[in-house]
């Protein structure tokens, strides 16, 4: 009896209705988390050119690459962390399983990008000091996530 | 001190994402590009299966794809497409140069695109027909830069 | 010495009578279409079908524009650029004087009214195998179409391209009516035959040429590179088009893909013809596709 209520069960979960992270195939889903990525890093890119000096600084540059990045980090990415995108499964990622499995610790580490990419929405135009001011809170909240869940090179 | 070693930290988290793509021309940009397009494509994923059927409707899961796409669909990517980033410069790429032409209306097609996932966001929560209806659109738009800029894929 | 010259001259004139004999366009008979009754209702189908639109409107058009047949797209290839012609009704730019007869001959036979070959990027390889009465029904129903009095522009074809009169051996080597996919078909998987192989022309970009620019009927939808062009038509026999039978069908409805991609390229301009079909026949489509031999 309790095998055929366990199949019904298994039958059950197996037509059930489809999830979103289901319709995606596992490396598609990981060039939209690269993509993803890559994209914030390309918009930090010339914010930390401007802090570090090696290009001068231009308010108006700045605060566009600052506000695309706070858009970026308040996209929700949660469909991009799903199993089967884990390094170990796909050579390419570099993702560590955990990522994927403490998820409200990811919720949490996204938020903090979050404040730390508003807060320099609102300097990066200012001036190059409170620029500069920003950078460590964004570059903390990179590190943040990359630290506990990225392989290590 | 401080902020020197910050800046450091962030240009070495920017670089390490692009390490591997570094070789050919523009493939940071192209394969940030393309991720975005699959991004977009996983929402669209979400709206067409309850548009077909496929996947119950659900107010809030739609909504949520909705909200997605356009948030996905308004960020400013200009800085993904440089000029000269076309299929000629890198075969990873399925850009036509044309679309850096004056006047190729690039301003207009990706006009229509947010319009069209605006309204897919004001109609996803309100009910199957409300998607359905919208789903048309979104796909005009998205084959109004595809039919004119993309050499031939599928 | 004589009868050294007298054999040359006769050599020479039965190498052109050869060439004349294979080359020479054939028309149908002025008879070929006697008793075929036009229905212009039906010919709209036709219409969407063939793709008419997809090449001789304007790329961008939308809803009714796509009804104004004016020609002016430009189609690369290694022979030279050619340019869709104006097709619209009217009588001096477009086909508005055409008999019946002539738009048979042109889309059966490749030849015009004036009885020149046309060059075959007008797929009539393809719409060689469409019925008679289609291509009544279709003439009926462009004659309902808006004129349009844009003229032509001459095709951008060098020598020894541009000799009309070569298309003949060209349609000697390549013109074949005979269906590729045959076997037991079911009714929708025979539509679908007609549609893709004949009407659709499904083949005129996703079967590889060889270097005369026949398609290569052993390899029929099996893609390839865009000659002269950039980026490859995509295989779509069941080797690499693994969708389903409904997949398809919604591709060529809306052209979304089934990872929610869309129809680019010209295939997006195919997209809003067979919109236009009927849902049968775009299931009758999907029907013969997986029935086409597997090619990798």
């Amino acid at each position: 009896m309790r095998n055929v209520l366990s199949l019904i069960a298994a039958a059950m979960l197996a037509c059930g209705p489809a999830l979103a992270e289901d319709l995606a195939d596992p490396e598609e889903i990981l060039t939209a988390r690269h993509g993803y990525m890559l994209m914030m890093a390309m918009n930090l890119a010339p914010l930390g050119a401007m802090a570090k000096g090696e290009v001068p600084y231009d308010a108006v540059a700045a605060g566009r690459a600052a506000s695309s990045l706070a858009a970026l980090a308040s996209v929700d990415s949660s469909m991009l962390w799903v199993p089967g995108t884990e390094n170990g499964v796909l050579d390419d990622s570099s993702a560590l399983p955990e990522i994927i499995s403490n998820a409200d610790d990811r919720a949490v580490k996204f938020a903090a990008l979050k404040t730390a990419s508003d807060a320099m929405a609102t300097a990066a135009g200012t001036d190059l000091a409170s620029l500069q001011g920003a950078m460590k809170g964004v570059g903390e909240a990179c590190s943040g996530c990359h630290k506990p869940y990225r392989k290590s090179e | 001190m401080k902020k020197f070693l910050a800046g450091l930290t962030v240009a070495a988290i920017a670089l390490a994402g692009a390490a591997t793509a570094q070789d050919a021309p523009f493939a940071r940009e192209i394969k940030a590009r393309q991720g975005i397009m699959v991004y977009r494509s996983i929402q669209l994923g979400v709206l067409g299966g309850m548009a077909k059927g496929e996947i119950e409707y659900d107010a809030e899961a739609a909504q949520k794809a909705a909200d997605n796409l356009a948030a996905a669909v308004t960020i400013d990517a200009s800085m993904l497409w440089p000029m000269g980033s076309d299929n000629s410069a890198n075969p990873a790429s399925t850009a036509l140069a044309k679309m850096w032409e004056d006047g190729a209306g690039i301003g207009d097609k990706a006009r229509a695109m947010n319009e069209a996932a605006t309204a897919m966001q004001a109609a996803a929560g309100t009910g199957l027909d409300g998607l359905k209806t919208a789903m048309g659109p979104l796909g005009e738009a998205c084959s109004g830069c595809h039919k004119a800029f993309r050499v031939p894929t599928n | 010495m004589r009868k050294l010259l007298t054999a040359l001259l006769l050599l020479a004139a039965l190498a052109l009578g050869a060439f004349w004999a294979v080359t020479r366009p054939r028309p149908l008979a002025a008879d070929a279409l006697a008793g075929l009754v036009p229905d212009a209702a039906h010919g709209e189908q036709v219409f969407w079908a063939g793709g008419c639109a997809a090449c001789h409107a304007d790329a961008e058009a939308k809803g009714d524009q796509k009804l104004i047949l004016a020609g002016g797209q430009r189609f690369a290839s290694p022979f030279g650029t050619f340019v869709a012609p104006n097709i619209s009704n009217d009588p001096n730019a477009g086909i508005g004087a055409w008999s019946d007869l002539d738009l048979a001959n042109a889309m059966v036979r490749g030849v015009s009214p004036e009885g020149e070959h046309y060059y075959p990027v007008f797929p009539y390889a393809s719409y060689a195998k469409a019925t008679l009465q289609d291509i009544v029904d279709l003439r009926a129903y462009l004659a309902t179409l808006p004129a349009d009095p844009t003229p032509s522009a001459p095709h951008e074809v060098g020598f020894p391209f541009n000799i009309r009169l070569s298309l003949g051996g060209w349609k000697f080597l390549f013109l074949d009516d005979g269906w590729v996919v045959t076997g037991d078909l079911t009714p929708a998987e025979t539509r679908g035959r007609y549609l893709a192989e004949a009407l659709g022309h499904c083949g005129e970009c996703h079967t590889p040429r060889g270097t005369l620019g026949g398609m290569d009927r052993g390899r029929w939808f099996a893609g390839g590179p865009v000659p002269g062009g950039k980026g490859n038509f995509p295989n779509i026999t069941p080797a690499k088009l693994t969708w389903s039978e409904a997949d398809i069908v919604e591709y060529l409805t809306s052209g979304f893909t089934p990872d929610y991609d869309s129809a680019g390229g010209h295939m997006a301009l195919v997209v809003e013809n067979t919109a236009h079909l009927p849902a049968g026949d775009r299931a009758a489509i999907a029907a013969y596709l997986k029935k086409v031999p597997p090619a990798e």
